[in-house]
């Protein structure tokens, strides 16, 4: 399973991202091959309009199965997500990723 | 002649300086009171006038036509909003996001995504005596207040003679919208108060203005509160103040009940007949 988070950097103990659609990286955890790879999105900055819709078209490119992050995304964006099928669990701010991830595998995130 | 009154801040007085001095002018002569903020329109609530007319408004947004597109993908490349996505092989369109520049519509080969109307909001047009007032409210959902905006003064343009003043009540602050309830105008008054919070979005409104080459003048709105600097501000760059309307706790009981304050309130009134004045002698040399 592909689990992928909002981040502000790209190690485990990075900060969690609360934003969707401006998050600065997206972290994908396989946890069959036990390997954490990212995404750079922070060229997102430059875009004034269209973040959340941009930023879920790449998180279908990565094609998680869930989706962890803080604030949860705008309806743009949870439109795509929904066309690809990703559960989103939300409320993971102000923590670490593996904080988050530690938080979601004890189903303390809410889903969105 | 058309009037922007602006302001930067919000709740400076915008609506209150529109809708007494359209009232005001109602008085003498036709006028012509437009709402121009869209997205929360209140001059409405302190103009008691009859309805005369009604039309939706529409934008013109793109719609996929599965058939006939061949997932190439430069829609979404020539997008510079991000509202046509190819996700898979499905194109998604985001209507709120759609400035609707025809660009992914014409640079489609295969002509799959042909512009529709779509609605996005509702025009009204009030009458009583002198005075014309015309509403336009954008539809909750609804991102973009500019194509409404502009066709609100579109309306206003066909529907009333140049030599009538209008007045059109912009929305606060200085982004797309203010440019675009401005940037016809053939005069803008600023509404600002006298704190370090009006102060500071009056010069970011006082340079918007300048970049675009409007004639412009400042209104200070409850006068007596606060400190000089917006005075020495505008006297330091030779901005007019036009008015000063003094901090009164009658004009906010009026205002809170959904009244004018023209004909309740004597030193309001003198600097509304003062702006009146203005705006008459401007219209005097833009006819000349």
């Amino acid at each position: 399973m592909k689990i992928a988070f909002t981040t502000k950097g790209i190690y485990w103990d990075s900060v969690m991202d609360s934003r969707f659609g401006r998050t600065e990286f997206l972290l994908v955890y396989d946890d069959e091959i036990k390997e954490l790879t990212n995404f750079d999105n922070r060229a997102i900055s430059n875009e004034a309009h269209g973040a959340g819709p941009k930023t879920a078209q790449k998180l279908y490119e990565l094609n998680p199965d869930i989706l962890i992050t803080g604030n949860g995304p705008g309806g743009n964006a949870a439109t795509v997500i929904n066309q690809a099928d990703i559960k989103v669990f939300i409320g993971a701010s102000e923590m670490t990723v593996k904080e988050a991830y530690e938080k979601y595998k004890n189903n303390e995130l809410k889903e969105f | 002649m058309n009037i922007a009154i602006a302001s930067g801040k919000g709740g400076t007085g915008k609506t209150t300086l529109s809708t007494n001095l359209a009232v005001l002018f109602a008085e003498s002569q036709k006028v012509v009171l437009s709402d121009l903020d869209v997205e929360e329109p209140n001059s409405g609530l302190f103009i008691k006038a009859e309805l005369v007319h009604e039309e939706n408004k529409f934008k013109i947004i793109p719609e996929w036509v599965e058939d006939k597109c061949t997932l190439c993908g430069i829609c979404q490349d020539v997008c510079n909003f991000h509202a046509v996505i190819q996700l898979g092989t499905k194109i998604m369109v985001f209507p709120e996001l759609c400035h609707s520049c025809y660009a992914c519509s014409e640079l489609c080969p295969t002509e799959a995504l042909p512009m529709i109307p779509k609605k996005m909001g509702v025009l009204k047009h009030f009458n009583q005596g002198n005075l014309s007032f015309i509403e336009s409210r954008l539809d909750i959902g609804e991102e973009q207040a500019v194509p409404l905006i502009a066709q609100t003064i579109q309306y206003v343009n066909e529907n009333f003679l140049d030599n009538i003043i209008k007045i059109y009540d912009a929305p606060p602050g200085t982004s797309c919208p203010v440019i675009e309830a401005t940037k016809d105008a053939d005069f803008v008054i600023l509404v600002t108060e006298p704190t370090p919070f009006g102060l500071h979005d009056l010069k970011i409104a006082v340079e918007t203005m300048r970049e675009l080459k409007k004639g412009y003048a400042v209104i200070i709105n409850r006068y007596g509160i606060g400190n000089d600097d917006v005075l020495e501000y505008c006297n330091k760059g030779a901005i007019p103040i036009i008015a000063k309307i003094p901090n009164d706790r009658r004009i906010a009981e009026l205002y809170s009940s959904g009244k004018l304050i023209y004909n309740q309130h004597a030193d309001a009134r003198r600097q509304l007949e003062g702006i009146m004045d203005y705006i008459l002698k401007l219209n005097q040399v833009i006819i000349k």
